[in-house]
């Protein structure tokens, strides 16, 4: 038998009333694979995220997570659309970063880091903290622990969010073009975490990026998306230096063109 | 107006307060004003606490509740806020016996005020939630909380600080309709003030301490939520001033 994906969109759709963003999608990810997202913008990528995130519902098809429904259930054989409980076991596996960091404002790096671990997992607070502690220190910013979003830079922002994500072990972790709010010199430090993580840690990883070179070095596989639809998917080095489709072409030519 | 300037016209109205009461035509009045006075922050005080409790549960149940508690909670809303606080209160004092159903005079005045408020509370809870930024929302469900616990630990905190400045308002709102409550044999200040008016036809004194007394108390409350919302906003704005 072989091993089932981590995750696996069956011929998902999305839409927005008459405006289909998502058409048809399949899509398999296996086991500790990291794959890139690329594509104009509209083309459904972000979308992709934030339905395995359950932050969109889906209009057709069935997203699978490690061989089980996310937003279905099974009830006498049949899969029927799943309750909370259901989503909520299912999404435990997942965890998101996201554009704009969405840190707690009123709560310390620490604090932020140890929230969810405490209230949804049940942890003692003691061994929260010191999880919490090893991944602040996994992002560089042990000394930074007791600040509070506001005193932090968008860099160390997004890396407190990438260890309050780590927190919660979850086996996918989802990249929502985390370095776009970014400074510019602030952008190496983030993706230099996400690549100890992709070392160090087991995780299936899935990410929007528009970080041509980050996606080239860091991917197993690259999937152009283009109005809804996924035009082209590869390795990076066949994606980026030999793409076969037109419309991809012209992308990475645009891109490259204007980085 | 900065907290300063508020402490200074509260310690103008007291010593205004206090030199009137030396003089001998005013000094007659005030045991019986002030009598009157801790009967009005005693009602004004209850009635907010009690308009806090159903302005959120009411804000909570018609976010989130289930319909039938929804429905309840605008029906509610809009009975109490679509119709004046003087009628709620005869209705509740005079109305209800005729059902059987007796109730003190300061409950009646507790329950009147606290839920004529608690309607338009209800309103500035549920304004002060949606304002909370949806990537906040976004991030709780990321991390796989429960709506209740995504409320009381991420929303609710963030939310609080919004409400302040408008809960004071409606305060100050509440403190001032307690002078309705003379109308069902209350012996509030207002109704002090009437009663020794008429008895004794010295209208310039009575009404300036009135008033005074009034001012006092709602700059007190406005004070207090100053402070609140300058404490609630710290964790808020930590370091931003850094």
């Amino acid at each position: 038998m072989t091993e089932q994906p981590m995750v696996r969109f069956d011929n998902v759709s999305k839409r927005y009333g008459a405006l289909t963003v998502l058409d048809g999608l399949n899509l398999e990810i296996a086991r500790g694979e990291k794959v890139s997202i690329i594509g104009p913008s509209g083309s459904g990528k972000t979308t992709v995220l934030r339905m395995l995130m359950t932050l969109e519902t889906i209009n057709d098809g069935v997203i699978w997570v490690e061989g089980e429904p996310l937003t279905h259930m099974e009830r006498n054989g049949k899969l029927v659309p799943a309750d909370l409980a259901h989503i909520r076991k299912i999404r435990a596996k997942i965890g998101m970063v996201f554009q704009s960091f969405n840190l707690f404002p009123h709560m310390t790096a620490m604090q932020n880091c140890i929230e969810a671990p405490i209230t949804v997992l049940g942890m003692k607070r003691a061994d929260a903290e010191a999880r919490a502690a090893e991944l602040l220190d996994m992002v560089g910013l042990s000394e930074k622990k007791d600040h509070y979003p506001s005193q932090l830079s968008g860099g160390q922002q997004q890396r407190v969010a990438i260890a309050r994500a780590c927190a919660m072990r979850p086996k996918i972790m989802l990249f929502d073009e985390v370095t776009s709010a970014l400074d510019p010199e602030l952008v190496g430090e983030v993706l230099e975490v996400i690549r100890k993580l992709g070392r160090e840690h087991d995780l299936t990883m899935l990410m929007v990026t528009h970080q041509m070179g980050f996606a080239k070095e860091f991917s197993d596989r690259v999937c152009f998306f283009h109005a809804g639809k996924i035009c082209e998917q590869g390795p990076p080095s066949e994606l980026f230096g030999a793409p076969k489709n037109e419309r991809t072409r012209q992308f990475l030519h645009a891109v490259l063109e204007a980085g | 107006m900065g907290i300063r300037t508020l402490v200074a016209m509260l310690a103008v109205a007291l010593v205004v307060i206090g030199a009137l009461a030396t003089q001998e035509s005013y000094k007659v009045f005030m045991p019986g004003l002030l009598q009157g006075a801790v009967l009005t922050i005693e009602i004004a005080i209850l009635g907010s606490l009690l308009a806090i409790v159903m302005g959120v549960l009411a804000a909570l149940a018609r976010m989130y509740g289930p319909a039938p508690l929804r429905w309840l909670a605008t029906v509610y809303v809009e009975i109490f806020r679509g119709t004046s606080a003087l009628v709620q209160l005869f209705w509740l004092f005079f109305v209800l016996p005729q059902f059987g159903v007796t109730l003190d005079a300061f409950l009646v005045a507790v329950l009147a005020l606290g839920l004529n408020v608690g309607a338009y509370g209800s309103e500035v809870v549920r304004g002060a939630i949606q304002s909370v930024a949806r990537g906040q929302w976004e991030a709780s469900t990321a991390l796989n909380m429960s709506r209740p616990q995504m409320l009381r630990r991420i929303i609710l905190p963030q939310a609080f600080v919004a409400m302040i400045p408008p809960w004071g308002n409606l305060f100050i709102e509440l403190l001032k309709s307690t002078a309705l409550v003379s109308l069902i044999t209350l012996s509030d200040l207002a109704f002090k003030a009437q009663q020794m008016n008429q008895n004794t036809f010295k209208t310039i004194p009575i009404f300036t301490l009135v008033l005074l007394m009034y001012l006092a108390m709602s700059l007190v409350v406005t004070i207090g939520m100053r402070l609140l919302e300058r404490r609630a906003s710290l964790g808020l704005a930590r370091g931003k001033a850094a």
